[in-house]
């Protein structure tokens, strides 16, 4: 007899579609509009910790969002979000799944400190109102000096886990770990947040970089890293840096992990409790 | 010489670390959303029995370990090694030394079918079943009419272990059931 029976129980399910409606009806008292971007693209991102997963003949299944809902708004979308599958190629176990659902949402206007500001009413909104504490990158991680990239991102990880309990917004990520982030005045940090809830990193944003110039270059440098790790290269997607150079307004995004946050409202450990199914 | 990716890592799995033999006990998938990944992984040194908790950069390969479990019959100790015989008709022998028959030492009764761990086909670890039935050689008198409730008194097995809790009204002579993962009595089997 196979393994047929869905993972989440019927209650799980029904509180899961109540957290659905209940975002969508926080976009929608707040004016923000409701996208649908493709799932299946010809590009995908160049950033060389994630791999997407290839559909020969047609792309990839998009690893987020973020570049389709970019080219919304360099075309006059007003603020906008998008809440549907996203894929990662080789993330599983107990908070990760190939194939997650992700809420991401752009807000004209505003920096990352608002953005903050509006993830967490939302969180309030679907896990319950409680305080909200800032820590920096480097409180979490200790001093940088020249420690290597992958030692850096195993003490965040671990760092994250031991904020066990309670809601924390890291921000000041180091340059190197801007991503799609403009840079802070100081030029050594990045105007990019995350959000760790009970050990869980839930929500990642960013006051968007708008420089055409610079987006070039910050995905030449993840191919010559992907390079390095004999990873493949990523072709760059043209269509979105013609938008970038079209102009992207002012902005602020952030992306959250909804099945995650699912879990957490279900005071469940493992994303399968969140989940109908796994799909492998 | 095979080798296992992060990614096979399965709970069960033999791997060699550090020169010894390991048995993968849990395998945790921890990734921050824009860094690398890694594998938190738990493994039991077979050798001394300790857990060890390493990480592994994700897609890192670690070499196997020649490592299975066979079931075989104790037959003797020679004042050295303990002897055990394939029970697959092969009636092949191996000696096992005291680092690996270790506590089970407690629980072998001639016959019997114990779980060999052979590593490079040298014998390694012996495990006892759940439950051994042993006699007793030494315990205090039994006391009539005590048999159900009331205290309870230590007795010495066949096997030279010393076990507690058992009931008053045992004898020496008696075969008593013993839970070989808590030492403990669970029943007399017969007087």
């Amino acid at each position: 007899m196979s393994d047929w029976q869905p993972l989440a129980s019927v209650t799980q399910l029904q509180q899961r579609a109540l957290l659905l409606s209940s975002a969508r009806a926080f976009f929608a008292e707040r004016n923000v509009l409701e996208v649908q971007t493709p799932v299946l693209a010809k590009h995908t991102v160049t950033e060389p910790d994630i791999q997407s997963i290839e559909v020969p003949g047609f792309g990839y299944l998009q690893t987020s969002p973020e570049y389709h809902i970019k080219r919304l708004l360099a075309a006059g979308a007003p603020s906008c979000y998008q809440l549907g599958p996203a894929f990662r190629f080789g993330e599983q176990g107990r908070l990760h799944n190939p194939e997650f659902t992700m809420l991401e949402w752009y807000r004209l206007d505003f920096d990352h400190w608002l953005l903050m500001d509006e993830v967490a009413e939302l969180v309030d909104q679907l896990l319950g109102a409680k305080p909200y504490q800032q820590l920096s990158y480097t409180d979490l991680v200790g001093p940088l000096g020249d420690r290597p990239r992958d030692e850096l991102d195993l003490a965040f990880a671990r760092a994250c886990e031991r904020l066990s309990a309670g809601r924390f917004f890291i921000t000041d990520y180091p340059a190197e770990q801007a991503a799609l982030a403009r840079l802070n005045p100081d030029g050594l940090t990045a105007a990019r947040f995350e959000l760790v809830v009970d050990g869980v990193e839930l929500a990642n944003g960013y006051w968007e970089l708008t420089d055409p110039a610079e987006h070039r270059r910050r995905f030449a440098k993840d191919n010559e890293s992907r390079g390095q790790r004999t990873l493949p290269q990523v072709a760059l997607d043209e269509a979105f840096l013609d938008a970038m150079k079209a102009g992207l307004p002012n902005c602020a995004g952030v992306a959250l992990g909804f099945d995650r946050l699912v879990m957490l409202a279900l005071g469940v450990k493992d994303l399968s409790q969140a989940l109908a199914f796994r799909g492998q | 010489m095979a080798t296992y990716s992060t990614n096979e890592f399965r709970s069960g799995m033999k791997v060699m670390l550090d020169g010894d033999p390991c048995n993968i006990l849990e395998n945790e998938f921890v990734k921050p959303g824009k860094g690398q990944a890694f594998n938190r992984v738990k493994m039991r040194n077979l050798m001394n029995g300790r857990v060890w908790e390493r990480t592994f950069k994700s897609g890192e390969s670690i070499e196997a370990a020649d490592v299975i479990d066979s079931d075989m019959e104790y037959l003797y100790n020679d004042g050295e090694f303990w002897h055990f015989m394939k029970t697959d008709d092969s009636y092949e022998q191996v000696a096992a030394g005291a680092a690996a028959v270790a506590e089970c030492q407690n629980w072998l009764k001639e016959q019997d079918i114990y779980q060999v761990t052979l590593w490079n086909d040298d014998p390694i670890a012996v495990t006892p079943p759940n439950f051994v039935e042993l006699e007793v050689t030494e315990t205090d008198p039994g006391l009539k009419g005590d048999t159900a409730n009331g205290g309870t008194k230590p007795a010495t097995l066949s096997t030279g272990a010393t076990i507690k809790g058992v009931p008053l009204f045992i004898n020496i002579g008696d075969v008593l059931k013993v839970d070989t993962r808590t030492g403990e009595y669970v029943s007399r089997v017969k007087t």
